[in-house]
């Protein structure tokens, strides 16, 4: 087996195998309200008190679209540089289950909302093109709950009618590395837009994952395997790994695969199948009658482009051209709407004489350290971009150095606090008169007059005690550039 | 005095407001003669008491601006009425009491009707005949072991037996004009999306719509006019200017153009069906009509597209009927097990038949060949009427190929009830407004229906030409209260 980032190649008697992967992505679209009622989609609540008759398909209820959801997934597509369809058809796709009320889910079949586009994935080896074949709106269903009654199943139908979009990748990705770009780059995407917020602990982000494998430089498809609902990219990985090489040792020993749809058992790590092509339901699509066919018209997408925001890729180039950082750096940086809008918000506050250097490694470094170890999102810093910006430019100006900068920041943690007013109250302003330091520097060297001795005939190394005297007898303060030339000087 | 009972809408209105007779009295009289005439089956669910109750207070505090000042009246069972238990015929919502009232009803309350109760009905409106119903069979009040006709069939026999003023039916395929030809009243079926379908338990959902049901023509336009409104409840209801239909009645048609489409003529025809047309024809010229040949070239496809179309979408449509959430609910040992055993027993026959056809013509490999080969033919029979508009206004037509057969004389042939539909099913695939009036008798003096169909939108034209020609048939029922003791 052999592995880098943007290909998955899996070796058996000599004969080497890719894997090729589409994804079904199903994003929840952020909306007060569903796809066809005005009941709330709030996460969390007790179960069935966000039913509306239409929801639980009371008789004679009828469907009616919600044109925020309409709004949502057209900025979508824009945001995947996809063509807007004019006019898309609502369809039923019938099929009998507890948590589905009208017995059937309403759906996009033939005509989706959104038709082709791409996402540009940033791998280590380059950037990378992913196809989008297709986004359609569709209603979720509710949720079967087998666990809490030992003889009966609870149906809690808060998410039943809750809006779906469904975005179908092309089967371009070749690696878990790039699903997880993949993901990400959506993900990102759509948090950019404020049309889907991605979070896949509360299921707002799954996906069915169609796996297969190939003889690596073959260009026919193999046969595919539908791994259904994986809920989050970790797991996705896993099941692609072991999916793949299921299929490769079946083909190994001569077997055919099985058009069929899978579940993945998180427990065991392993897929299993769920149900073949042969019991593959029919789900009997047809238009839904009780809607009417969705017309967009060009004005109205011209609208919605009108007020879409900068997205990843143009942040990122803008990054690049206007704050000359590493291509790195900036997708870093854009990679999370909440990030780019902390990290612009501090360059801001800056002013004039900013320093991007510093402003990218104090976020990246120091600020993402604590964000990670404390599990906060960066929307929720305990260190404001205003304050941090204060922070920075105490460094770039010379009154604190990178290391009592370090010790500041601790500080400003317990409460959002100024860095100035640390800097005065704690006495950490840092030592930078040359006849001061010149003065402890000569003490210091009387007081080690061997070492500096030693240093003389050669010893290099001892420059750093000195330097480390130095800064001990400063209390941290003494401004260390001052100090390197001083001692160069005198020693 | 003629009895309360047997006055017109029009005329009962005239005297509430004259406060000639009370909202009260009207009630009682209507209460009263319901209860004697429970041997036709009508009623599936009474609201007699609260019916009373209601027309007290109207009287204490009337309000005569009203459409429908204090009027009691009886509806299919079909509406959803908040509060009144709403069974649409069917096992399966036996014990079904909806917390919400449908768009139509609400419209006929705000407006001043009082509910006297619910009209019995074959289930989920599938029949032409008024048996597939769980709750039996109805008597045509015309004559004894008569079908009233169906969807509709309680609605037609309660208007016909004078046990409601008027009354509101669906049609999906002709059950409001076939059971009003059946038993020599009026029955007219809307434009499709001039009546919102917000709380109509659905059949075919391209194809419902609900409508007045009524002694004569006047009363009709009167009930239209407080039914018909845009609901953005219902994404299919459409937002057109809709007629002060009762205040633009006009017996005044003079140049209108009345069609007769060749199609019509079908093999089989009972001669008393082709000499009622003939009549029909007489009388339109009679009030100033021209009538001008037509051709109507896919009507021969109407029954199987309509056969087709409206299963499959019913076939979705009662999929929520499936226990879980409200309605009938069968134990079983699993999921699959509960729903299998609450839908055979919640559903009859002719519902499963339906179910079975529509789930069958979606089915993958038979889509293109059924439901979709079936929206094309739509297309081409809406495409002829619309090339005949171009050259007439209207068009006339029998309602039905014949008059009201025998309980059980077709019940178990559903080919032959079916083509009781043969002449409703083309206007309801094409959405547009028909209206059967009473035009004659058979040769057992059971009533026949002729059909007038207009160009969509265009219910004036419609009723001004029933009203018109009404005049001229002067046909009055003939009822003996058989059925009372």
């Amino acid at each position: 087996m052999s592995k880098n980032n943007s290909e998955y190649l899996i070796e058996r008697n000599d004969n080497i195998y890719e894997v090729v992967i589409g994804l079904e992505v199903h994003a929840q679209v952020t909306s007060n309200s569903k796809l066809f009622s005005s009941s709330s989609t709030k996460f969390g609540a007790e179960p069935n008190t966000q039913v509306s008759l239409v929801d639980a398909a009371f008789p004679g209820m009828l469907p009616v679209i919600n044109e925020y959801c309409v709004k949502q997934a057209i900025k979508t597509g824009i945001g995947l540089k996809a063509k807007i369809n004019n006019k898309s058809v609502f369809d039923r796709k019938n099929y009998f289950y507890a948590d589905l009320p009208q017995g059937y889910q309403i759906s996009q079949y033939k005509y989706p909302i959104v038709g082709e586009g791409n996402v540009i994935l940033d791998m280590p080896e380059g950037q990378k093109q992913v196809g989008i074949e297709r986004l359609h709106l569709e209603q979720d269903a509710g949720k079967s709950i087998h666990d809490i009654d030992p003889s009966n199943t609870l149906v809690d139908l808060n998410r039943s009618g809750v809006a779906l979009m469904e975005i179908v990748s092309k089967p371009d990705l070749r690696s878990p590395d790039e699903v997880n770009a993949y993901i990400k780059k959506l993900r990102s995407i759509m948090r950019y837009l404020g049309t889907c917020d991605g979070n896949m602990q509360e299921g707002s982000l799954r996906a069915d994952v169609n796996v297969s494998v190939r003889i690596k430089g073959s260009t026919k498809l193999g046969t595919r395997c539908e791994i259904k609902n994986v809920n989050s990219i970790k797991f996705m990985q896993m099941a692609i790994i072991y999916e793949a090489n299921r299929q490769v040792d079946l083909i190994e020993e001569g077997e055919e695969i099985d058009q069929e749809t899978r579940l993945f058992d998180t427990k065991k790590n392993e897929t299993r199948s769920m149900r073949s092509k042969e019991d593959a339901h029919d789900y009997r699509y047809f238009p839904d009658p009780d809607l009417l066919p969705l017309k967009i018209t060009d004005e109205f997408i011209d609208q919605l482009k009108s007020e879409i925001p900068e997205l990843p890729d143009d942040k990122k180039k803008r990054f690049i051209d206007e704050f000359k950082i590493s291509s790195y750096e900036a997708t870093i940086l854009v990679s999370d709407i909440d990030t780019a809008k902390y990290f612009e918000e501090v360059v801001a506050k800056m002013g004039k004489n900013r320093d991007m250097k510093l402003a990218v490694n104090w976020i990246t470094g120091e600020l993402f350290a604590v964000l990670n170890n404390k599990n906060i999102e960066i929307a929720h810093s305990p260190i404001s971009a205003k304050n941090l910006a204060k922070l920075i430019n105490l460094i770039k100006n010379g009154t604190i150095s990178g290391k009592i900068a370090k010790t500041i920041f601790e500080l400003m943690m317990d409460g959002d606090i100024d860095p100035q007013i640390i800097v005065e109250e704690k006495g950490l302003k840092q030592q930078s008169d040359p006849k001061a330091l010149e003065a402890l520097i000569d003490k210091i060297i009387n007081d080690n007059r061997e070492k500096a001795i030693e240093y003389k005939q050669g010893k290099e190394k001892l420059f750093g005690f000195f330097v480390g005297q130095a800064m001990k007898a400063s209390g941290g303060k003494a401004n260390p550039q001052l100090i390197n030339e001083i001692l160069k000087k005198k020693l | 005095m003629t009895e309360i009972t047997s006055l017109s809408l029009f005329e009962l209105i005239k005297n509430i407001k004259e406060k000639k007779i009370s909202s009260n009295e009207a009630a009682k009289s209507f209460v009263d003669r319901s209860e004697k005439s429970k041997k036709l089956n009508t009623y599936v669910t009474e609201n007699f008491e609260n019916c009373l109750k209601l027309s007290k207070e109207f009287d204490n505090k009337p309000n005569f601006d009203l459409k429908l000042p204090g009027i009691p009246i009886a509806v299919k069972d079909l509406f959803c009425t908040n509060e009144v238990r709403t069974t649409a015929g069917s096992n399966i919502l036996n014990n079904f009491v909806p917390s919400y009232e449908s768009t139509v009803t609400q419209n006929i309350w705000n407006e001043g009707g009082i509910l006297l109760g619910k009209l019995n009905c074959d289930e989920f409106a599938m029949g032409s005949s008024n048996e597939t119903s769980f709750f039996g069979n109805v008597q045509n009040p015309i004559a004894k072991d008569l079908v009233p006709g169906g969807s509709s069939g309680g609605s037609s026999s309660a208007l016909a037996a004078n046990l409601t003023p008027v009354t509101i039916g669906t049609d999906t395929g002709g059950s409001i004009r076939q059971p009003a030809s059946f038993t020599g009243t009026v029955g007219l079926k809307p434009t499709y999306g001039s009546c919102s379908r917000y709380g109509i338990v659905a059949f075919a959902s391209s194809l419902d719509q609900a409508g007045p049901m009524s002694k004569d023509v006047k009363d009709s336009s009167i009930l239209l006019e407080v039914i018909s409104s845009f609901d953005k409840k219902d994404s299919t209801s459409i937002d057109f200017k809709r007629n002060n239909y009762s205040s633009e009645l006009t017996r005044n048609i003079k140049g209108i153009k009345i069609g007769i489409p060749k199609e019509y003529r079908v093999d089989g025809m009972p001669d008393e069906i082709e000499n009622l047309w003939k009549k029909g024809i007489e009388y339109a010229k009679d009030c100033g009509a021209e009538i001008i040949d037509i051709s109507l070239p896919h009507t021969s496809y109407a029954l199987p597209t309509y056969y087709i179309v409206a299963p499959a979408e019913a076939s979705s449509n009662l999929a929520r009927y499936d226990g879980v959430k409200y309605g009938l609910r069968s134990s079983g040992e699993s999921l699959i097990d509960m729903y299998e055993k609450t839908r055979s027993e919640g559903f009859g026959e002719e519902v499963k038949r339906r179910i079975m056809i529509g789930t069958y013509v979606l089915s993958s490999g038979y889509y293109d060949a059924y439901y979709l080969k079936a929206q094309k033919v739509r297309q081409l029979i809406k495409k002829d009427f619309d090339e005949a508009y171009n050259k007439v206004d209207a068009i006339l037509t029998p309602s039905t190929p014949s008059s009201a057969f025998k309980i059980g004389e077709k019940s178990n042939d559903p080919v032959s009830m079916y083509l009781n539909d043969i002449f409703t099913v083309p206007v309801n695939l094409a959405g547009l407004p028909g209206i059967s009036i009473p035009a004659g008798r058979d040769k057992n003096n059971y009533p026949l229906g002729l059909q007038i169909i207009g160009k969509p939108f265009d219910e004036q034209t419609v009723l001004n030409i029933a009203y018109s020609m009404e005049e001229k048939i002067n046909y009055k029922n003939n009822i003996t209260d058989w059925w009372m003791e």
